[in-house]
């Protein structure tokens, strides 16, 4: 049985650059910095005191109070963006086979900020467990699908993926497996993090992964900068839905872009590190343009994992060399990270939504904050620095690499009309 | 009305997202006023840590509508 093609019908994001599609997309191509001090907590005594937090948001606008002090804000935000793209898809939940209905959704950590306020409360106590019993419900990664599946009332499968960084993008190849396979006609995915909090901010300053550039927090992402210094903690969600393709032109659905390949590989090599020739890294887009049954010269925009790390930059653009020869320096790459921070579990969905949002405008986003070349690079690659280029592009890849050497890419091709 | 149960329908408001007039004596919080049944764990948790006391499972059994909890921590709050 040949595989059933999966498309894109819908689309949410909440971002530190943009609440919704549109106004994260118009921070994309305008080459917005989501940076700035943090807010949430006092970060005085912490080496990094800024990050990419989502701003303006009124949680009760979108989820009753009741209900929305029951979930993690990790889970909030999965509800506000699902919520969007549901809408965007134009859906009537009455006329789908809600059996068949699913949602994959991904998260490299859950309900962390849930964790500490409990765990605190009890630490700080006279040692009598308190625990509030929505504590453990709140904090598990899954607890965000399983809300989206409530919300929707979708019957299908139902899971968070949790594979750190590469969390949303996993969660979307395993969506678009089921879709293809026939066994899901319609899924809700992406993924969400929540991770700008004293400990998540304390750990990865303890990994000496984040940027310490605390004098200006608006340039500290600059990926394949030479004075690169860690990445910046961002928070936020992005959903897609993605639909199998006679299904949705079945009820007219809008189509954004057809997703025709996931790849899938593990470094085996560090739990933090990346493997230093990108051998992971190769392997991934390797399998995604085996995946997609393409060749390398067919790919316009590589919307590259760069989290503005001095290893991880390196390796990732090694790879690209490896894997795309020549055609590498024809290509246009770029890091949004530079601009969003890095949302970790859910940087894979906002990053597949940049894509889509690039096809469909025809512009490539920046890679900002580009101030000295670094001499590992190749003058030759196209990192897309600093302004938006106008580029048509007809296929698109997306990479994301996590902790524990998970490595996941995507490509998208646009419907020729 | 009495301090405690006046704190007693503070705490089920807040709680339980209903309004102050729903929050009758004879109101079962699960038929009544919506609560699940963690919901009624957490309401038990909130008395005892507003009054500083313990309440016992098997006590907390008996706890169901916003009159008991009222009665309960009235003849037990020192």
């Amino acid at each position: 049985m040949p595989f059933k093609r999966v498309v894109i019908t819908g689309l949410g994001a909440l971002t530190p650059i943009g609440n919704t599609v549109q106004e994260f997309w118009n921070g994309l191509s305008a080459g917005v910095s989501g940076a700035g001090p943090i807010t949430k907590f006092n970060a005085e005594k912490f080496r990094t005191k800024f990050a990419c937090e989502v701003k303006g948001l009124d949680v009760n606008q979108f989820i009753p109070r009741q209900d929305a002090r029951k979930m993690d804000p990790f889970a909030q935000y999965a509800l506000i963006v699902a919520d969007e793209a549901v809408k965007d898809a134009g859906l009537d939940l009455t006329k789908l086979d809600l059996t068949k209905a699913g949602v994959i959704w991904g998260s490299g950590i859950g309900g962390l900020k849930t964790f500490e306020d409990e765990v605190k409360t009890y630490a700080t106590g006279d040692g009598t467990p308190r625990y509030n019993p929505f504590f453990i419900p709140k904090m598990i990664a899954d607890s965000a699908s399983g809300m989206l599946s409530i919300r929707y009332g979708f019957y299908g499968v139902n899971y968070v993926t949790v594979s750190a960084c590469a969390s949303a993008t996993n969660a979307m190849i395993d969506a678009f497996n089921f879709i293809r396979l026939g066994r899901l006609n319609i899924a809700i995915s992406g993924g969400s993090e929540a991770a700008v909090t004293e400990a998540g901010v304390g750990g990865f300053n303890a990994l000496r992964a984040l940027s310490e550039r605390n004098d200006s927090p608006e340039t500290a992402s600059r990926p394949f900068d030479k004075d690169r210094d860690g990445f910046v903690l961002g928070e936020g969600a992005g959903a897609l839905i993605l639909e199998e393709y006679e299904h949705a032109k079945a009820r007219g659905a809008k189509i954004y872009a057809e997703l025709i390949g996931g790849g899938m590989s593990s470094d085996a090599y560090h739990i933090t590190a990346p493997h230093p020739e990108g051998l992971g890294a190769v392997n991934v887009m390797k399998d995604a343009l085996n995946d997609a049954q393409i060749g390398p010269e067919d790919v316009d925009y590589i919307n590259v994992h760069g989290t503005s790390t001095p290893l991880g930059d390196f390796s990732e653009a090694t790879a690209i060399e490896k894997v795309f020869g020549e055609h590498a320096y024809n290509l246009n790459i770029s890091s949004t990270k530079s601009m969003t921070g890095h949302l970790l579990g859910a940087a894979g969905a906002i990053e597949a939504i940049a894509c889509l949002m690039a096809m469909h405008h025809g512009v490539v986003p920046p890679t900002i904050n580009h101030f000295t070349d670094d001499e590992q690079f190749n003058p030759n690659l196209n990192f897309t620095f600093n302004e938006a280029q106008k580029r048509p592009i007809s296929i698109a890849l997306s990479n994301t690499f996590g902790f524990g050497g998970h490595n996941f890419s995507v490509i998208f091709r646009k419907l020729e009309s | 009305m009495s301090d405690i149960k006046s704190k007693v329908i503070a705490i089920i408001v807040e709680k339980l997202g209903v309004e102050e007039s729903e929050v009758t004596m004879e109101a079962s919080f699960t038929n009544d006023l919506g609560a699940d049944s963690l919901d009624t764990v957490e309401l038990i948790m909130e008395f005892e840590k507003e009054f500083n006391i313990s309440i016992p499972d098997d006590q907390a059994e008996n706890i169901g509508t916003v009159g008991q909890a009222v009665t309960y921590l009235e003849e037990n709050v020192k």
